[in-house]
């Protein structure tokens, strides 16, 4: 059961071959068995999500089932979930049970999908390796010296381990697709305003996208369905009309499913910048596209090198501004002893953050202050212009850009936490689809000594369905995406 | 360019972040060397480039103001079920006005 596409539980659970609850049950055991090793969850509430199973179960019984009805979804602990613990991953919102739901989380609930836990992540987002977590780091699945990746490391690893069929995650410079790379799964980051990210605790305000971690292009389809939608409490929500992304992925497509479509390859993807391993993967990825069907061009997007600096003025900066409103007064934590107001926020947020968000507080304090605002922020969105103009460009002579998602596979717990540099340049190629606002997906595409290594795909704006299909097209012609860890049956 | 100690101090009170002396010194150094990451971006001629604030060049959308959480709209127990000190409502903080 385990291994069952998201698909086929659905099947089954509309059959009563298995009951939601059964399912939950078995999840929350291996959530129980596992998860003091791998550390991916935060909260887990046995009694709500079984309570959910049983709505779910007699919903189904009553003929009134969706697609997702019954299955159980992991959820990262940055969407508020009514009565539910959502931390953040902070020593700041370590109190902070939520009085209301996220739209990520009222969307699933309205699918009938049962709550199985809140996911441990790096401390509100901010990180690549899920060390800089109030509630510790996250084992890798696949090697528990390694890293999960990050932010989102706590939903990779669940999925990874079978501890979840799916979870959500978020991403505002890679921390769905990098996490997804080093953990053997599938992660969509959609286009920016797609998912509603009302009730999901901002991080960067006009880079932070919802989207989902699992198993399969497939899975990730059904998933981003429940996801969608305009959602008029978030202001950068887009008025689209629905869309269903599964419906590309069950045409028929004959011996050459990507026959006429144009992969852009960028110089600037395949420099020395990556681990030749890496490297190697990508490159028979991409020969595999060749054979279905798929035409290469050679592409560039000079502005890319400079997006680690945009970024880490942008984000800090948007964060810093976010993060005010973390002042021991309304919510959250408060030192337990002060003298005036100023020295009560001051050593509440001193006690409150980590060291990673109070860094990128400091920056970004900095960048935004008198003197220095032109200099640092407004360089940096127009550096970020010049980043959108290339991917335009690009996109007018290809249809979708592949490379790696990230450098290298997973790196050792502890290799780079003292080093926030290099830390931050492990994400060199995916924070430039955040700044352009554009919709990537990293997908499994083999394995160097034992760990998994992601191919990143990048679609113009509202390309997801197509990428999408791309993806679901090499799954379909591959098996990394199959693989997984030993010694977790 | 690099920062002084000064400025960390300056930064760190500017947002309310009680920092240590020899926090500040640990911090002044990384953030110059994450500053020295950002720099690269000066040598960029950006002139006459529009500044890109949004991922999607669409005006944000205006709302009427009005009630819409139907039934309930009095949750005011329920959010400060999660602060720190409430008496009669309101939030407690320390004495601001002598």
């Amino acid at each position: 059961m385990i291994e069952h596409s998201l698909q086929a539980l659905g099947t089954a659970l509309a059959a009563r071959e298995v009951s939601s609850v059964e399912l939950t049950r078995l999840y929350l055991d291996r959530v129980a068995q596992h998860n003091p090793q791998l550390n991916a969850f935060i909260t887990v509430d046995e009694a709500a999500s079984l309570a959910q199973a049983r709505a779910a179960d007699a919903r189904l019984a009553r003929g009134e089932g969706g697609p997702l009805t019954g299955i159980p979804i992991a959820h990262k602990d940055i969407f508020c979930a009514k009565g539910w613990l959502t931390t953040c991953g902070s020593k700041m919102l370590s109190n902070f049970v939520s009085p209301y739901d996220a739209a990520v989380i009222a969307r699933f609930t309205a699918a009938g999908a049962v709550l199985l836990g809140k996911t441990n992540m790096d401390e509100f987002a901010m990180g690549s390796s899920n060390e800089t977590s109030f509630y510790g780091p996250v084992k890798n699945p696949w090697d528990a010296a390694r890293v999960p990746g990050g932010s989102s490391g706590g939903s990779a690893a669940a999925v990874a381990a079978r501890l979840a069929p799916a979870a959500t995650g978020t991403d505002t410079g890679g921390s769905i697709r990098q996490p997804a790379a080093l953990c053997n799964l599938t992660g969509m980051k959609p286009t920016y305003g797609v998912v509603s990210r009302f009730g999901m605790i901002a991080f960067a305000s006009s880079l932070d996208q919802a989207g989902p971690l699992a198993r399969s292009a497939a899975d990730c389809a059904l998933l981003l369905n429940a996801m969608a939608g305009f959602d008029e409490r978030d202001s950068t929500s887009l008025e689209r009309a629905p869309e269903d992304y599964c419906r590309e992925l069950a045409a028929d497509a004959g011996p050459l499913p990507l026959a006429g479509l144009k992969i852009g390859l960028p110089a600037e993807f395949f420099g020395s910048g990556s681990s030749p391993e890496v490297m190697q993967l990508v490159e028979a990825a991409v020969a595999e596209y060749r054979k279905l069907g798929a035409q290469t061009v050679a592409i560039s997007l000079p502005s890319m090198q400079l997006s680690v600096a945009a970024y880490y003025v942008i984000a800090p900066a948007e964060a810093s501004s976010n993060l005010a409103r973390f002042d021991g007064v309304r919510y959250g934590y408060r030192a337990p002893q002060y003298d005036d107001l100023n020295d009560m926020y001051g050593k509440s947020r001193a006690q409150g953050f980590g060291a990673e968000v109070k860094r990128r507080i400091l920056i970004g304090t900095y960048v935004l202050s008198h003197g220095y605002y032109d200099a640092y922020y407004l360089q940096a969105q127009r550096i970020r212009r010049l980043i959108a103009n290339d991917f335009a460009k690009a996109f007018e002579q290809c249809d979708v850009i592949l490379g790696p998602t990230s450098p290298s596979t997973a790196f050792r717990l502890g290799e780079k936490a003292a080093d926030p540099v290099q830390m931050y340049l492990s994400d060199i190629y995916t924070i430039a689809v955040n700044l352009a606002g554009l919709p990537a997906i990293s997908i499994p595409c083999g394995f160097v000594d034992g760990l998994p290594a992601g191919l990143q795909l990048i679609g113009n704006y509202f390309a997801e369905s197509g990428l999408l299909n791309v993806a679901h097209r090499y799954q379909l012609a591959s098996e990394w995406h199959l693989q997984q860890p030993a010694g977790l049956v | 360019m690099s920062l002084t100690i000064d400025q960390v101090h300056r930064v760190a009170h500017l947002a309310r972040i009680e920092i240590s002396d020899s926090e500040a010194d640990r911090t002044l150094g990384q953030l110059n060397e994450i500053f020295a990451l950002i720099e690269e971006m000066q040598a960029v001629d950006t002139q006459g480039v529009e500044p890109m604030a949004h991922a999607q060049d669409v005006a944000q959308r205006l709302r009427a103001d009005r009630v819409t959480e139907s039934g309930q709209t009095d949750q005011r127990t329920a959010f400060q079920s999660v602060a720190p000190e409430t008496e009669a409502g309101l939030y407690l903080v320390p004495r601001v006005i002598e």
